[in-house]
């Protein structure tokens, strides 16, 4: 990871996928087929010189929010009279948002929000949002650009990752070391760092096994193709909101108390 | 400048603290007198699964408020995060309770009957304890004020004295109408853990004038980054809520303002930027006016 000239696991995966990138770092989007149809592939990247100091490695800063939003929207814009809407794939490899002082002076909530508002908005107007989970999916960052997606993929693979927090910081937070924050999602599925805790969630629909994430073969290239493929056809098949994310038996098991919670206020809603 | 920290006038009644009110009083204020509705109120029991597994006490409400009324007449549903339970963060129930009653309203206004939603936020983001589910229902009431923003004026309101951080900021700042006060504060990473990232030559924690300087209310109401000022004062608030409303659907909202904001932003030097300058550069209404047409 410390090897500079190596590609970021993002710009790997969006130049297997669709090939040579427009825009320059920190986002690189490509536009390529998916399956029988065009698609847009977005990618947060690291950017070494850019010219807020805390946000040059793969993390949702300032630029990454704004121009996270720009490149979904393009599409969405370009999309608004077409009778189909193109799928978008994120692809996810950010470590977290930008920790800065001049990141909370020039709102970094709202930078984070409007890629928040274009993914969700993309979704709203048609277009099937698949996330690709290839390296960290962490907080923030993965609210920015992931978590609005009909459909949430990811390949299994170590480095592979969904939380809230960093490791590192939750085990300073929670005064415990790393090895016990392990074991605790163990037990407590939701604290779980792994990506087949994140499934019993209900919030992965797919888990790509047997892909190499940092060097991957044509074949699994191939692979992973198809599953995002597959994945915009059901997500266009289905509703634009997110409630697929409770339709699944994972979710009614591991999200029930998020299942009752809705169904007790929908009772609850009209006065009688 | 004087538009954007404009604050209603006290009168000479002894005003009521918004901010010292419970998340169910600030619920009940906001709302037309005699209208406050709870819906999974204590009686409900229904707490978070994961607390206890962790030796935690839960609370009957999960630290969300959800009451409908009417605001000027009209149907509305308050959620209001209560900072006295575990900080206001977000669990998987307080959040789902957000979630849900946002979701609902958003059904009735496809349906043609108008819901007035109205966010109370007090909250330092996910709770930790329950990660990856606070994670999933932030997005999830994300995702319905985006919705539900096209057909009605989502409504904001960040009193103090926790503020709005984390993913709760996001959902803040795709509100149509932000009403803060001068306790309140609204940031994406807290003083603290900007602190512990990024080392206290970044920033400070414990420098609390720098800080109200960076995040607080009347920074970013004169900064363009939420609509109005108000006092600490149950009335001026409610009030302020009740001209959110009757002002409509923003034209455009702030989030979807991208060419606008990525144009201040090259105007703005990382490396000398302060709080003032940025002030004068996002602040400045009539460059906003213009670029929004």
């Amino acid at each position: 990871m410390s090897d500079t000239t190596a590609l970021s696991r993002g710009q790997r995966w969006l130049r297997a996928l669709a090939g040579e990138p427009i825009g320059a770092a920190p986002i690189w989007h490509a536009d390529a087929p998916l399956g029988d149809e065009p698609a847009r592939f977005i990618a947060v990247v690291p950017d070494p010189t850019n010219r807020f100091p805390r946000a040059r490695d793969n993390v949702v800063g300032l630029e990454q929010g704004w121009h996270l939003a720009q490149a979904v929207r393009a599409v969405v814009e370009a999309d608004a009279h077409a009778p189909r809407r193109r799928p978008i794939v994120a692809i996810v490899d950010v470590k977290s948002q930008a920790y800065g002082y001049r990141e909370e002076m020039l709102g970094i909530h709202l930078a984070c929000a409007a890629a928040v508002d274009a993914y969700a908005s993309a979704r709203l107007a048609g277009h099937p949002v698949v996330a690709l989970i290839v390296g960290p999916a962490m907080s923030g960052a993965f609210l920015a650009h992931g978590y609005q997606a009909n459909r949430i993929l990811a390949l299994d693979a170590p480095g592979t990752m969904v939380h809230a927090m960093g490791k590192e910081a939750a085990a300073r937070v929670t005064r415990r070391c790393v090895e016990a924050l392990d074991a605790l999602g163990e037990t407590i599925t939701p604290m779980s760092y792994s990506l087949t805790g994140f499934a019993k969630l209900g919030l992965l629909d797919r888990l790509i096994e047997q892909v190499d994430a940092d060097a991957p073969t044509q074949e699994q290239i191939t692979r992973v193709h198809r599953a995002l493929a597959d994945a915009a056809s059901s997500a266009r098949a289905d509703a634009a909101d997110l409630s697929h994310r409770l339709d699944s038996d994972a979710a009614r098991a591991t999200r029930a108390a998020s299942i009752e919670v809705r169904r007790r206020l929908a009772l609850q809603w009209d006065a009688v | 400048m004087n538009a954007a920290s404009e604050t209603v006038a006290p009168s000479f009644a002894a005003r009521e603290s918004f901010i010292e009110l419970t998340a169910r009083e600030r619920a009940r204020r906001l709302l037309d007198a005699g209208t406050f509705r709870e819906l999974l109120g204590p009686f409900d029991r229904l707490t978070s699964p994961w607390l206890p597994l962790q030796g935690i006490v839960c609370q009957a409400d999960d630290g969300a408020i959800i009451a409908r009324g009417s605001i000027d007449g009209e149907p509305a549903v308050v959620a209001a995060i209560e900072s006295a339970f575990q900080g206001g963060s977000i669990g998987e129930v307080s959040g789902s309770k957000i979630a849900g009653a946002l979701e609902l309203a958003l059904r009735d206004c496809e349906r043609g009957r108008t819901v007035r939603p109205i966010i109370v936020f007090e909250t330092g983001g996910v709770r930790l304890q329950e990660a990856n589910l606070g994670l999933a229902v932030i997005a999830e009431i994300q995702a319905a004020i985006v919705a539900l923003r096209r057909h009605v004026p989502v409504v904001g309101v960040i009193a103090g004295m926790v503020g709005c951080f984390g993913g709760m900021s996001l959902a803040a700042a795709l509100c149509s109408r932000l009403i803060m006060t001068r306790q309140g504060r609204l940031g994406m990473n807290g003083p603290e853990v900007i602190e512990q990232e990024a080392g206290i030559e970044e920033l400070d924690a414990s420098d609390r004038r720098r800080i109200w300087q960076l995040i607080g209310g009347e920074q970013r109401v004169a900064s363009g980054l939420a609509d109005r000022l108000v006092d600490d004062d149950a009335d001026a608030i409610a009030a302020a809520v009740r001209e959110a409303f009757s002002a409509g659907v923003p034209p455009v909202h702030r989030s979807e303002a991208v060419g606008r904001y990525l144009s201040l932003l090259s105007r703005i030097d990382p490396d000398t930027a302060t709080p003032e300058s940025m002030r004068s550069v996002f602040g400045d209404r009539t460059a906003n006016s213009k670029e929004c047409e």
